[in-house]
């Protein structure tokens, strides 16, 4: 079984502030760090190698800095990491990324039985990725996926998180999933783990190694363009008092908003 | 337009048949010597790029806005997503807001309807604001397969050609729209939480939120149609439905494969961890300092007729679910009250709750950023401040909230 996990080097979100003169974004300080997300994708990924033995194949798409977290991907146990790295990718859109990673898992040998992704990234929350690699791919998608598991009949099973609860969703392989957080908490890499990873070779992969058609990658192949950045209006502060002296006061304070809104007598 | 990039130079083909052979979908076939791409057929999957070897394959991305191709897309479409026999409230939402883009761009307005025995939904959404309801009724549509969806959705968007298409930012909506946005080569933006229409350019201005609330970010698809996006649910308010009002269905018979997965099992979530849709949540976090003194959030939102929420650091320290964790990597939440009780408000957090009519505070730092949303904010001790509440809620003696 071959397992592809996507990865995506994202800024710590927590860090990240606009400048609400120029509306340009301020990154002082923003470390990089692997989506959250992908974490879990590449946890479950890990599972199935430990259940079933399969060979973990991590890529992901950015610059060549990106590549660390290849080799973190690596330290915790997958075997090998892909850099997918153009000039011509810098400000594709979710179709466009979609695109080139879906030839660049195209590429892979032997073909990919299961693609993971994390749920969405942090930065750009759109969860669109995933989805569309498995259009591109003529995959099966399952999306918002924990718990998988794949049988001797090779039927892939997952629970996915829907609007009103869980379903469990069963289907033939090849897969695309995207994975949920609240899966299982993604293992430490180990020592060992690390002298693989700063040793092994990741190679990289530019537009012509993957064979995309330049006018379908970056912001030329892309269909949307982001035409404005703002600061978001902030919500204004209201009442502040201080509860330390006299609880009583501020407990009186909470039930009359209570009282006002018709949820408390 | 809404096919893929792909377009084979009859002048240039010497009818060797390699793309006819690399296609997966069989969508080039053989016209007398001569390939031709069968556009209803193509998914756009770019596998017979490279097979031609003359280069008579091509994949080209419309630079220049071609106005006549793109003035053939007319009409503005919500995806009435409905689930188990009911529609989504988000779908009336989307009609309201639906309705106004429609006036702004002189065209109508649809519903699009997936699903089997479908016919009695088309009322309702007529009387909430569309002219058409379309209505694709298939035995495989009877539940939610991204595949079939998507196949589904694709034909009607080729047959009629919206020019806008807009989903609920659901678990469906956000999942399958994806898939429908790359086949047809168009723009798709997530999760938006406002619609405009640009007057002098007549394109959709779909903004939304990203980097973790940071950041607003207004986004259009220029030479793309239909122009799709997902929109947040409980952001537009619905249309007092109009039952006089009039409106056309439309049955629209589809060609479709049958689903290849099935739903082994399903569970329905239990009620009260539904904080998405709930009008009071009762939320704590770190400052609760142990698992225990969530009885006592779960005591108040029993009084209040609420539901508890956390922050992350509740569920990172294994206190509860993660189902019940607000903030961006948690749940969204718009109730008429959030009460926040030893949460400090990391920037995550604070944007789950940008929707709450009303947001009380009570954190012991008086630095804490939650304070700089809250309506009311306490600085204090929530173990001295919530069982003095319960008390005066319950009539009885104040639970104990020990110290960790």
């Amino acid at each position: 079984m071959h397992i592809v996990v996507c990865l995506k080097q994202v800024p710590d979100t927590a860090n990240v502030r606009i400048n609400p003169e120029t509306n340009t974004l301020m990154r002082e300080g923003a470390e990089s760090i692997t989506n959250p997300f992908d974490e879990y994708a590449l946890e479950q990924a890990l599972r199935l190698k430990d259940a079933h033995g399969a060979r973990v194949t991590t890529l992901t798409m950015g610059p060549s800095q990106a590549e660390v977290v290849l080799r973190e991907a690596i330290a915790r146990g997958a075997d090998q990491g892909f850099l997918i790295s153009d000039q011509a990718f810098a400000g594709s859109d979710t179709w466009a990324t979609s695109y080139v990673i879906s030839r660049a898992i195209k590429k892979l040998r032997p073909a990919a039985d299961i693609v993971l992704f994390g749920k969405q990234a942090i930065d750009g929350e759109t969860a669109q990725v995933g989805p569309g690699v498995s259009e591109f791919l003529n995959y099966k998608l399952v999306t918002y996926a924990r718990s998988i598991t794949v049988g001797t009949d090779g039927r892939f099973t997952a629970e996915t998180l829907m609007d009103e609860g869980i379903e469990v969703i069963e289907c033939s392989l090849p897969v695309v999933a995207t994975v949920l957080r609240e899966a299982l908490p993604p293992r430490y890499a180990t020592l060992a783990g690390w002298m693989r990873a700063r040793r092994v070779k990741i190679p990289a992969w530019d537009a012509s190694r993957l064979g995309v058609v330049p006018d379908l990658c970056g912001l030329k192949g892309s269909p949307t363009r982001v035409v404005k950045i703002f600061a978001p209006p902030m919500k204004a502060g209201g009442i502040r008092m201080d509860g330390r002296e006299m609880p009583s006061l501020a407990v009186e304070a909470i039930l009359r908003i209570l009282r006002d809104k018709g949820v408390a007598k | 337009m809404s096919n893929g990039p792909i377009s084979i130079a009859s002048e240039k083909c010497r009818g060797c048949k390699k793309c006819v052979g690399t296609c997966p979908f069989g969508a080039i076939r053989m016209n007398g010597k001569c390939a031709v791409l069968r556009p209803d057929q193509c998914r756009g999957c770019m596998d017979c790029l490279q097979s031609c070897p003359i280069g008579a394959v091509t994949a080209a991305v419309d630079d220049v806005t071609d106005h006549q191709t793109l003035g053939a897309h007319r009409g503005v479409w919500v995806f009435a997503e409905q689930y188990q026999g009911k529609m989504r409230e988000v779908v009336y939402e989307l009609l309201a807001a639906g309705r106004s883009l429609a006036k702004e761009r002189a065209c109508d307005l649809a519903a699009v309807v997936l699903g089997h025995n479908i016919a009695h939904f088309a009322p309702p959404l007529i009387a909430a604001g569309a002219d058409t309801v379309l209505l694709a009724d298939h035995p495989e549509l009877a539940r939610y397969e991204a595949e079939t969806y998507t196949d589904a959705l694709h034909q009607l968007i080729v047959r009629h050609k919206p020019e806008i298409l807009l989903a609920g930012a659901t678990a469906v909506g956000r999942a399958f729209f994806g898939k429908v946005a790359v086949r047809a080569y168009t723009g798709l933006t997530a999760d938006c939480t406002a619609l405009s229409i640009d007057l002098s350019a007549c394109l959709l201005n779909q903004t939304r939120p990203a980097l973790g609330g940071n950041i607003m970010a207004t986004i259009m698809t220029p030479h793309r149609r239909p122009q799709m996006a997902t929109v947040r649910p409980h952001v537009f308010n619905m249309n007092v439905p109009d039952p006089a009002r009039v409106g056309q269905i439309l049955l629209e018979a589809l060609e479709l494969a049958p689903a290849s997965s099935r739903v082994i099992r399903s569970v329905a979530s239990d009620p009260s961890v539904n904080i998405a849709d709930s009008d009071i949540v009762v939320a704590g976090g770190r400052g609760l300092k142990k698992a225990e003194n969530l009885a006592l959030l779960h005591r108040l939102a029993e009084h209040l007729g609420g539901v508890v929420g956390v922050s992350r650091a509740c569920v990172d320290c294994g206190w509860i679910s993660a189902a019940r964790q607000v903030g961006q990597t948690g749940k969204i939440v718009r109730p008429k009250i959030y009460l926040a009780f030893g949460i400090s408000g990391a920037i995550q957090h604070l944007e789950g709750i940008r929707g709450a009519e009303t947001v009380i505070a009570v954190n012991s730092d008086p630095y804490a950023p939650i304070f700089d949303v809250a309506d009311l904010g306490i600085v204090g001790d929530l173990c001295v401040i919530l069982p003095a509440l319960l008390e005066v809620l319950g009539g009885q003696s104040a639970p104990d909230c020990g110290q960790p």
